[in-house]
């Protein structure tokens, strides 16, 4: 049975159980710096893990090293099962990475075209096109391309080859809006053919929009683990802002209130409960205007996690 | 399902040899394609000897001028013809690898399935084209306003040997590419090629240099290459043409050992 499986089958009948990539117990240094310290990851066929840090945080690393591009100090990398340094393996992956230059005077079917011959069965080239959004610039150098669409070019090279595993460092840096969203779909696109996804970034609403789970990295280490809910859940339940002339040392007496700021003309108070916290304003400032009630965002629980682990974590973004 | 054991235990999928073959062919087609419309690069590699050539070989010149056992015209083929392929080669491997490991590209290659032995058969492809076409050019030149007279068979010959002379030149610039920072790397580039290029006697004849560069000249490798080339043209001076080579095969090897340092020790640094 082993020996009549084909590439086909190979693809479809990785169930959801299967570890398509992991760092085992890894640490890398480069020079005095540890950059990963025994970390412990893990990536299993079909999902969208997102690997949610700020800059510095170990994230490309991790990336690199799930790519072969570098051998960890100690631990152990494995895609597919065995060593991503491996042909067999890369030749089911893809990798869209941040880089600073790419040859500018080949045209986006050339680069296509080449990148597309490393692999087996890669995708006709106007599928590839397509799925990015380049049509109309297949003739177009390099060079030439604005920064979103030379994005898009990268995220072609990665998707061309119809990776069972696709990398995505840092994929939106730099999209407007529209773009950003047409990426997105595109990834929707690939988690429902079947693909397994891992994404590095520290926007946090595209974690929260694409990931099936968040793996929050600081300074090295993976600091949290699960889905965006159980993440959000990870800090206090709800943010408060009203414009209020009540000064903040009187809004941190009211029971229930965990956290006061003040931003420009507003007040924006965090609390578990709302209800009780909101009724005390109302009842101490009756001018009390512009009130909004929502639900703390990953953006808090990310500040949350990340403060609390560092000591003197940088906030970066 | 018990096949997924199986299925992570990666069975064999070799690529067949026609598919690696035509990864190669690419490979160099597109680094071919990506230096040609570089006018950087084709234009200077190109036109900097043909220059040297047009100056010093023809207008500078008379065309009876007879330099060691042949016209003057002729001995610049061979002489120019080797600076030719030494910048073609140099700029053609080095530039390219340093900006494209400094800058991230070279990453992005090798975390794909591209076998890392086409990138450098594109890059030394590529050399051995554009040193193809310095040369003919030269001979074009040599022949159409030098009065340069060579039986067909010796211009073959010369056109040969200057192109596998290109091979130690990739090997030294891969060398230095895996060193150079992609902003330093055309200063490094010509901080060594053009004094080596002059104490080879590349640009005033070997006979013209002082006494004590002479003496240099022979432990250098481009002297070694122009003796070859100028053997050919009739101007050589007589020395066995195995130790030119045994010179210039030496020299490669160690500039693929330098090289092969560098390699192993390119973890995905980036340098500025």
């Amino acid at each position: 049975m082993i020996a009549t499986l084909d590439e086909k089958q190979h693809t479809r009948e990785l169930n959801p159980a299967t570890e398509v990539a992991s760092l085992e117990g890894v640490s890398k240094n480069y020079g005095q710096v540890r950059a990963l310290c025994g970390v412990n990851f893990t990536v299993r066929a079909g999902e969208v893990v997102a690997l949610l840090g700020p800059n510095g945080a170990g994230k490309t690393t991790a990336v690199k090293l799930l790519l072969g591009l570098m051998q960890p100090n100690a631990g152990k990398v494995r895609v597919f099962g065995g060593d991503p340094v491996n042909p067999q393996n890369r030749m089911r992956a893809g990798a869209m990475l941040q880089v600073g230059r790419v040859p500018e005077t080949l045209r986006v079917r050339e680069h296509i075209d080449l990148f597309s011959s490393y692999y087996r069965n890669p995708l006709p080239l106007e599928t590839v096109l397509a799925a990015a959004g380049l049509e109309k610039l297949r003739d177009r150098k390099f060079g030439d391309l604005s920064g979103g669409q030379r994005q898009r070019t990268l995220f072609a090279l990665a998707i061309c080859g119809d990776p069972d595993l696709l990398f995505l460092d840092e994929p939106t840096v730099g999209l407007d809006v529209e773009s950003r969203r047409a990426l997105w779909e595109q990834i929707r696109h690939l988690v429902a053919r079947g693909k397994t996804i891992l994404l590095t970034t520290h926007y946090l609403q595209e974690a929260d929009a694409l990931a099936d789970r968040i793996a929050v990295i600081n300074q090295g280490e993976i600091i949290a683990e699960g889905t965006p809910a159980q993440i959000k859940a990870q800090t206090c339940g709800k943010r408060i802002r009203c414009i209020s002339g009540l000064s903040a040392s009187v809004v941190r007496q009211i029971p229930g209130v965990t956290e006061v700021k003040e931003d420009r003309e507003a007040i924006e108070i965090q609390a578990a409960e709302a209800e009780t916290v909101a009724r005390e304003l109302l009842a101490l400032d009756p001018r009390l205007s512009g009130l909004e009630i929502t639900s703390a965002g990953l953006e808090e629980a990310f500040l949350a996690l990340t403060q609390d682990n560092g000591q003197n974590a940088d906030r970066q973004s | 399902m018990s096949t997924a054991a199986a299925v992570l235990d990666n069975p064999r999928i070799g690529r067949s040899p026609g598919h690696t073959a035509t990864i190669y062919l690419k490979e160099a087609k597109y680094e071919f394609l990506k230096n040609l419309r570089l006018r950087v690069y084709s234009a200077s590699v190109i036109s900097f000897p043909l220059m040297f050539y047009v100056l010093f070989g023809l207008v500078l010149n008379s065309k009876e001028a007879i330099v060691g056992g042949t016209t003057m015209t002729a001995y610049l083929i061979a002489t120019y013809g080797t600076f030719g392929v030494m910048g073609a080669s140099l700029f053609g491997t080095a530039a390219g690898l340093a900006a494209d490991r400094g800058l991230g590209w070279l990453q992005v290659k090798r975390a794909s399935p591209m076998p890392p032995f086409a990138y450098f058969f594109a890059k030394v492809t590529l050399s051995m084209i554009f040193s193809a076409i310095v040369v003919s050019l030269l001979l074009v030149l040599g022949i159409s306003f030098g009065g340069v007279r060579l039986p067909l068979a010796e211009m073959a010959k010369l056109l040969a040997t200057l192109v596998a002379g290109s091979l130690p030149f990739s090997a030294m610039g891969l060398a230095i590419g895996y060193f150079a920072g992609p902003n330093s790397v055309p200063s490094v580039i010509n901080l060594i090629y053009l004094p080596l290029s002059f104490c080879s006697g590349l640009w005033v004849p070997y006979m013209f240099l002082p006494k004590f560069m002479r003496q240099i000249a022979l432990a250098l490798p481009p002297y070694h290459l122009s003796q070859l080339a100028l053997g050919i043209v009739g101007a050589g001076r007589h020395e066995p043409v195995a130790t030119h080579w045994e010179v210039l095969i030496a020299f490669t090897l160690i500039c693929l050992g330098v090289a092969r340092i560098g390699f192993q020790r390119d973890q995905g640094k980036l340098y500025g």
